[in-house]
């Protein structure tokens, strides 16, 4: 429980000043006993395409609103707030949210996503997370491409105390993967974590060699990558959608960490990728340090966001 | 979503045009699209509406009413806003003199400084200069083995200690230059978020002790609403002298690029637009402006293709399509040269129109490679002359690339022609030219439609009208 309150607080404290901020616009917009109308719904449009939420998905909550507004469902401003977070955490039914382990490890993680969204760290974050809980965590240093890549991830692995399997900058990210899945079965790891080289979404080679290492993996273990995470950077726009899209077609991505929460923006564009591509989210990164990563909670999420 | 701006445009203006009248309510109705597809480019909600009120401005004073071609004088002046608003091209770099001209790159994490501390260094010692790279990112790990790397691969000098006091290794960073005569120094600094106050206030000591002649922010071109955010805090703390864009190279139409210039004030310097250490350009606001509003950028295409041909051989081969005589071999050159410009796709997505069909469409590089093999197969005078290409032939021609003789026939077919296409077309005047390539552009290629359909069919409602006319007198 304790855990849990110092999760909230953190997610509450990441996402403070944008809660800060997105309170102050509401609370001008959403003023006590102000009675709803056509005026009041433009504004709250407005503060949904700035939360990134994108300009379909905010005239859809919009449309909801207006209806619940004709139905007499809700008519004052300080109803909307309560009716915008039940018809998000609508967006998120409950599903799993956590990782899937296998019955006979090594559990596969594959973890993918475009240039400096934070793919390296959110490996490092996850190798600690993971071996706090009491898993075995082999990681595979699959970013051959960019350079001291491998040595950044070492540093993660040094920090998190768990095992890296790594060759020199410039191998083939395939062999990587290939030797990382015998030494995580020789070593009887519980979770193997594979990093991978950074990749825009439209360079289609470099998505054929992502698709590439995911075949590698399956050959030597069997279902795997039993996950693969799509690590989105909160900041990005409307292309996220994209990305997600593209990424789910080279590898069956099963759900995204969102990264860089600690700024002020919202990351509003998962609710998009909720209804575009059907992606949950599964871990949140709030900043730079290794204990700076959390299951997503859409609760808490949203709450933060409009409470 | 993917639906261009000016098919939106003229989708508003069509249904009025058969009324004949404009009204200025016509033209707000207009600036709905543009602003959807503003705000779908990620450009700010607050700049977004500052933009469109102006825009309605302009085009009530621009007489959009009585104009032709309401949709195109819209598209004209939403483009012209944006450019404005974007640019003027200023990539100059100022040098000091003595040197050394000392340049700050700042930005969030994950922006991109790090490759751009590089890319700039190529870019300098290109233009004569003696650049040299300082490791000024402390805290992520190995970031300083990253620009250490970089640099051996561009034979920079590269200066870095260990330590936790950037601006002591700042200080170091630039003593050293001055002592081995370098006229430049790069500062590579650590991402850091824009509310992070003890960060934010590290680097303005840092700047304070070095006194940096350029501060250039490095902003993500995939950055949605939150950009306003980052650079206005950056510019308020640090005084920005220019932006410079990463990830170009992707598909997020940009619309970051618009918000930072709109609250900053400062010009975007430069693009990245690849993962290698050449691939930083000038920025082209005209051509950013086409690439918010989903309209193609017709002119990078254009300058792609330049690289590719050169001149002479253009000439060549205009002449040769004039005369008819364009042949197998000039096909092969084409391909080969298409090939180069960076896949036919990445091309296509260059074309106006065309840019917003290729969502789901892959093209098939294989099917390029068997039609190279099959002309690899012809002689020499088959090449020039495949009307000689009989049965016998074809056969021979299928068996040596591998393929069957349909395949031959059919490649053949669709060489005469687009032969007979090219012939017509260099016939054709100027403005005949680019109404032959309007239709091209207009053409539905890829879900198979014909490209004259549309226009049939209109012609044929038209004909009906008339004719119920006629009835009812």
């Amino acid at each position: 429980m304790a855990l849990f309150g110092k999760t909230l607080e953190k997610l509450k404290s990441g996402l403070a000043k944008s809660r800060k901020k997105i309170n102050e616009s509401l609370k001008t917009v959403l003023t006590f006993g102000r009675q709803i109308d056509e005026d009041l719904l433009d504004e709250l449009e407005e503060k949904l395409i700035s939360d990134d939420i994108g300009v379909e998905t905010t005239l859809g909550i919009i449309e909801d609103l207006r209806a619940a507004w004709k139905e007499k469902d809700i008519s004052a401003a300080e109803e909307i707030v309560p009716y915008l977070k039940r018809r998000l955490i609508e967006y998120w039914p409950h599903r799993d949210r956590q990782l899937h382990f296998v019955e006979t490890p090594p559990t596969v993680i594959m973890i993918a996503g475009v240039n400096g969204c934070g793919k390296t760290t959110s490996v490092g974050k996850l190798a600690r997370y993971l071996s706090d809980q009491g898993k075995q965590v082999v990681l595979a240093a699959c970013d051959t491409f960019r350079a001291a890549a491998v040595e950044q991830l070492s540093i993660w692995s040094e920090r998190a105390g768990v095992q890296i399997v790594k060759h020199r900058q410039g191998s083939d990210p395939g062999a990587v993967a290939y030797d990382a899945c015998e030494a995580a079965v020789a070593r009887q790891a519980d979770v193997l974590l594979i990093d991978t080289a950074g990749r825009l979404h439209t360079q289609q080679n470099l998505m054929r060699e992502l698709t590439k290492i995911r075949n590698v993996v399956g050959r030597k273990i069997e279902g795997a990558p039993h996950e693969v995470i799509l690590v989105l950077d909160a900041t990005t726009g409307q292309n996220a959608v994209n990305q997600a899209k593209m990424f789910t077609e080279a590898v069956d991505v099963t759900g995204i960490m969102l990264a860089k929460l600690d700024g002020t923006a919202k990351g509003g564009i998962v609710i998009a990728i909720r209804n575009q591509v059907n992606l949950p989210v599964k871990f949140v990164g709030l900043g730079e340090k290794p204990e700076d990563i959390e299951p997503f909670d859409p609760e808490t999420f949203v709450e933060a966001l409009f409470s | 979503m993917f639906d261009s701006l000016t098919g939106k445009l003229n989708s508003v203006f069509r249904g009025l045009s058969g009324r004949g009248r404009i009204t200025e309510k016509n033209i707000r109705e207009a600036m709905r699209q543009v602003r959807t597809a503003l705000l779908e480019a990620d450009v700010n909600y607050q700049v977004v509406r500052q933009f469109c009120d102006k825009v309605v401005e302009t085009a009530l004073g621009a007489k959009v009413i009585e104009s032709l071609h309401p949709g195109q004088v819209m598209i004209k002046i939403v483009n012209d806003e944006l450019t404005n608003l974007m640019g003027p091209v200023d990539s100059q770099i100022f040098y000091v003199s003595p040197g050394p001209t000392i340049v700050l790159l700042a930005g969030l994490q994950g922006s991109g400084k790090t490759t751009t501390a590089a890319k700039l260094a190529r870019l300098l010692l290109k233009k004569g200069k003696q650049p040299m790279l300082v490791a000024d990112d402390l805290q992520r790990p190995a970031a300083i083995e990253q620009l250490e790397t970089l640099g051996a691969q561009l034979n920079i000098p590269v200066y870095s200690e260990a330590g936790k006091d950037p601006v002591k290794v700042a200080r170091n960073g630039i003593r050293q230059a001055k002592e081995i005569g370098r006229d430049v120094v790069i500062l590579d600094t650590a991402g850091r978020l824009h509310i992070d106050a003890e960060l934010m206030a590290e680097i303005r000591q840092v700047c304070q002790a070095v006194e940096p002649h350029q501060i250039f922010l490095v902003c993500d071109s995939m950055t949605g609403q939150d950009a306003v955010n980052s650079a206005k805090e950056f510019n308020d703390q640090l005084e920005l002298d220019g932006v410079i864009l990463t990830k170009l190279d992707g598909d997020a139409r940009g619309g970051a690029a618009l918000s930072v210039k709109a609250v900053t004030g400062k010009p975007i310097k430069f693009v990245g637009v690849g993962e290698k250490l050449d691939q930083l350009e000038e920025f082209h606001p005209d051509r950013m402006a086409s690439r918010i509003l989903g309209m193609g950028d017709v002119v990078t295409l254009v300058e792609k293709a330049q690289e590719q041909f050169d001149e002479q051989e253009a000439v060549k081969l205009q002449q040769k399509m004039a005369k008819g005589e364009f042949s197998f071999d000039d096909f092969l050159k084409q391909m080969q040269s298409m090939r180069n410009m960076g896949g036919i796709k990445d091309m296509l997505k260059l074309i106006p129109g065309v840019g917003s069909q290729m969502a789901g469409l892959d093209i098939d590089e294989k099917e390029i490679a068997q039609m190279e093999a099959i002309v690899h197969s012809m002689t020499k005078d088959e090449r020039r002359h495949p009307d000689i290409i009989d049965g016998s032939r074809r056969r021979r021609i299928a068996r040596g690339s591998g393929t069957e003789p349909q395949d031959v026939s059919s490649l053949v077919k669709t060489f005469n022609q687009s032969r007979q296409m090219m012939k017509a077309m260099s016939g054709m005047g100027m403005m005949g030219r680019m109404k032959a390539m309007k239709q091209l552009s207009n053409m539905d290629l890829f879900s198979g439609k014909m490209p004259g359909m549309k226009i049939k069919q209109r012609s044929k409602r038209k004909r009906v009208d008339r004719r119920k006319k006629k009835r009812s007198r």
